[in-house]
């Protein structure tokens, strides 16, 4: 067998121009595929981060996923029932104490109580609606992303007390309001109070930034006339991939709809799996059209070696002999190539990870952003591994070829 | 004892919308240290009839044994067992491998059999070389040599495993008249001093007159002398 590789690696040593070119094919191959595998990773990775980051991991709402049932449809096996008209049952988390008591005890992450209502900010003459959030400061920093992009203030601001509150800062814009500003909220209950402005943040997401304002949890619940409500429970998870399993564990505790964010974002994440097949797919051509290269210069190594199969084969060598022999040196230069494509792929994803981009939109900073890049020994791992079977079978084809060629033929048609 | 080469009614025919009979009903055994030379007009099938005593090509019809054992039946692989330990090849061009120096070159034969060691192999590629006065060229590149060295070279190879029979086809015929004497005389040596067989094609009639034995053959059919 070292005999056969000593062979092998003489013949691909042997055609040095070629063996370049089949190497460069498959290491420019693997490379690429490791860089787009890298890109599309680390580009889905930090959407998905993003969504993570900036969503609850589990959001349980005062909301049932069916319509409650009627005492009668428990109490016959068979029931029509037509124009009901449902009873109006008191809005809000029900003896909100007791279920983030009881979440408290075995959700393992924190965990943030609101109450949110809708309202209208008015300032100057301007009437803008937002969503009001009731919030308990402490908690919200520890669940919510927001802590991270506030321009001016923070939730501390409201910690103090007093009619605080924090708004975004195209709200605050449209208003023509600023820090220190009061405004007038005004809540769908009738109630009104006025508000000094103690944070502004941007999270570059226009709804947000345009549409919420926080205060206190408290003032909230006196804006919407309902003391000790609560209408939202988020959990922030210490892995959020286990958010499925803990929202069905709440949902059936507590009985209030519970949404992991995979359920809240399904058609996104279908959609990466699209974006995966697609990569895949790219990243499979690339590979296959460096395989023809190997198979290429395997072929023609075939064709111009047939003086020395016949000699080997007239000196005692098998076809298996043979077979193996060219089927290395497809190997042989798939593994070179992978190597070196290795090298190329690491120098690819350094090149791209320098790369920085400033985004500038209409709003109002710019950010500076660098390409998602994903660093996973398993794109190594796949694309040579493609690449040495892709060699393989390119090697294996011409190799057969050669074994069977008839040393006689050949041996005749040189004399 | 048997012959070392038996052949019985040996006939290939090359199949074609008219079949070409390249040699057909030989009969003939060759006995241990033999010089046999095969001669006859081109196309008389004297190369076609040493591929088939050499296992290169299968028969159409005919029986042919090699040290008394039946060689119809075997397996592609025991075919190449019997060519690399029983038999070894000179051809009219040297067929070196080209990438490989001089005593990689005799040596491959020895490095698949597989019996000897690095360093056995070593004495040995020397000893061979050096007998057939290429002692110098061990290192070089078949290219770096002369054609009659090469062909020197094609013989130490076709001993590099101690085979009993030494097949050649026209061993001489694209070599000069200087270096034609002295590869007949490396063969004619091979058979009186160490007791190999040889049995080599030739249109040469010089080396055929000194030959042990003649075999002619007449459109691939032995004519008798």
């Amino acid at each position: 067998m070292r005999l056969i590789l000593a062979l092998a690696l003489t013949h691909i040593r042997g055609r040095g121009r070629q063996t370049l070119v089949a190497v460069i094919g498959v290491a420019l191959g693997v490379g690429f595929s490791i860089a787009m595998a890298a890109l599309m990773q680390g580009g889905e990775d930090d959407f998905v981060a993003r969504l993570v980051d900036t969503m609850p991991h589990v959001d349980i709402t005062d909301e049932y996923r069916n319509a409650r049932r009627q005492p009668a449809q428990d109490a016959f096996a068979v029931v029509h029932i037509a124009g009901l008209r449902p009873k109006d049952y008191r809005r809000g988390i029900l003896t909100p104490t007791e279920a983030v008591a009881m979440l408290r005890a075995w959700v393992p992450g924190r965990l943030a109580l609101s109450l949110k209502t809708q309202g209208v900010v008015r300032y100057s003459g301007r009437d803008v609606g937002i969503a009001i959030i009731g919030i308990e400061p402490q908690g919200e920093m520890k669940v919510s992303s927001l802590a991270k992009d506030f321009r001016q203030g923070s939730f501390t601001s409201l910690i103090a007390g007093g009619n605080n509150i924090v708004v975004g800062d195209r709200l605050a814009q449209r208003l023509g309001a600023a820090l220190g500003t009061t405004v007038t909220v005004v809540s769908s209950t009738g109630q009104s109070r006025a508000f000094k402005i103690v944070g502004l943040f941007h999270t570059g997401t226009t709804a947000r930034d345009e549409g919420e304002g926080y205060v206190l949890l408290k003032n909230a619940q006196i804006l919407s006339e309902r003391p000790n409500a609560i209408n939202e429970i988020r959990l922030k998870l210490d892995d959020p991939n286990a958010a499925p399993q803990v929202a069905r564990r709440a949902e059936s505790q507590i009985g209030y709809k519970a949404m992991a964010w995979q359920e809240a974002n399904e058609s996104l994440l279908q959609a990466l799996v699209i974006r995966n097949v697609i990569m895949y797919t790219v990243v499979g051509a690339i590979l296959l059209v460096a395989g023809f290269g190997i198979f290429n210069i395997i072929s023609t190594i075939t064709h111009e070696k047939a003086r020395d199969i016949a000699i080997l084969k007239s000196l005692g060598f098998t076809q298996t002999d043979m077979r193996r022999l060219f089927l290395l040196e497809g190997v042989a230069l798939g593994a070179g190539g992978s190597l070196v494509g290795w090298v190329v792929g690491f120098a690819l994803c350094f090149a791209l990870s320098l790369v920085r981009f400033e985004l500038s939109g209409a709003s109002v900073a710019q950010e500076i952003t660098r390409l998602p890049l994903a660093w996973s020994i398993w794109h190594y791992l796949i694309a040579a591994s493609f690449a040495l079977v892709s060699a393989g079978v390119a090697g294996y084809l011409p190799a057969r070829q050669a074994a069977r060629l008839n040393p006689v033929d050949i041996i005749r048609g040189a004399t | 004892m048997s012959a070392l080469i038996e052949t019985r009614g040996l006939t290939r025919v090359l199949p074609a919308a008219v079949p070409v009979t390249l040699v057909e009903g030989i009969t003939l055994a060759i006995e241990a240290g033999e010089f046999v030379a095969i001669t006859g007009p081109s196309g008389s099938g004297k190369s076609s009839l040493l591929y088939l005593l050499g296992l290169l090509d299968n028969p159409s019809g005919g029986a042919l044994a090699i040290e008394g054992r039946d060689t119809a039946g075997l397996s592609e692989r025991e075919r190449a067992g019997i060519r690399l330990a029983t038999l070894g090849f000179v051809f009219q061009f040297h067929f070196l491998l080209p990438e490989f120096t001089v005593r990689e070159n005799v040596e491959i034969p020895m490095r698949r059999l597989g019996k000897l060691g690095a360093a056995a192999m070593r004495n040995r590629s020397t000893e061979l070389l050096g007998a057939l006065g290429l002692a110098d060229h061990l290192d070089k590149r078949p290219d770096q040599l002369s054609g009659g060295q090469r062909q020197r070279v094609a013989v130490a190879r076709a001993l590099a495993n101690d085979p009993p029979l030494i097949l050649a086809d026209e061993p001489t015929g694209s070599l000069d008249t200087k270096n034609s004497g002295q590869v007949f005389a490396i063969l004619d040596a091979l058979v009186r001093e160490r007791g190999k067989t040889v049995i080599a094609v030739t249109h040469d009639t010089e080396i055929a007159a000194r030959a042990s034995r003649r075999i002619n053959l007449v459109d691939g059919r032995l004519a008798e002398n």
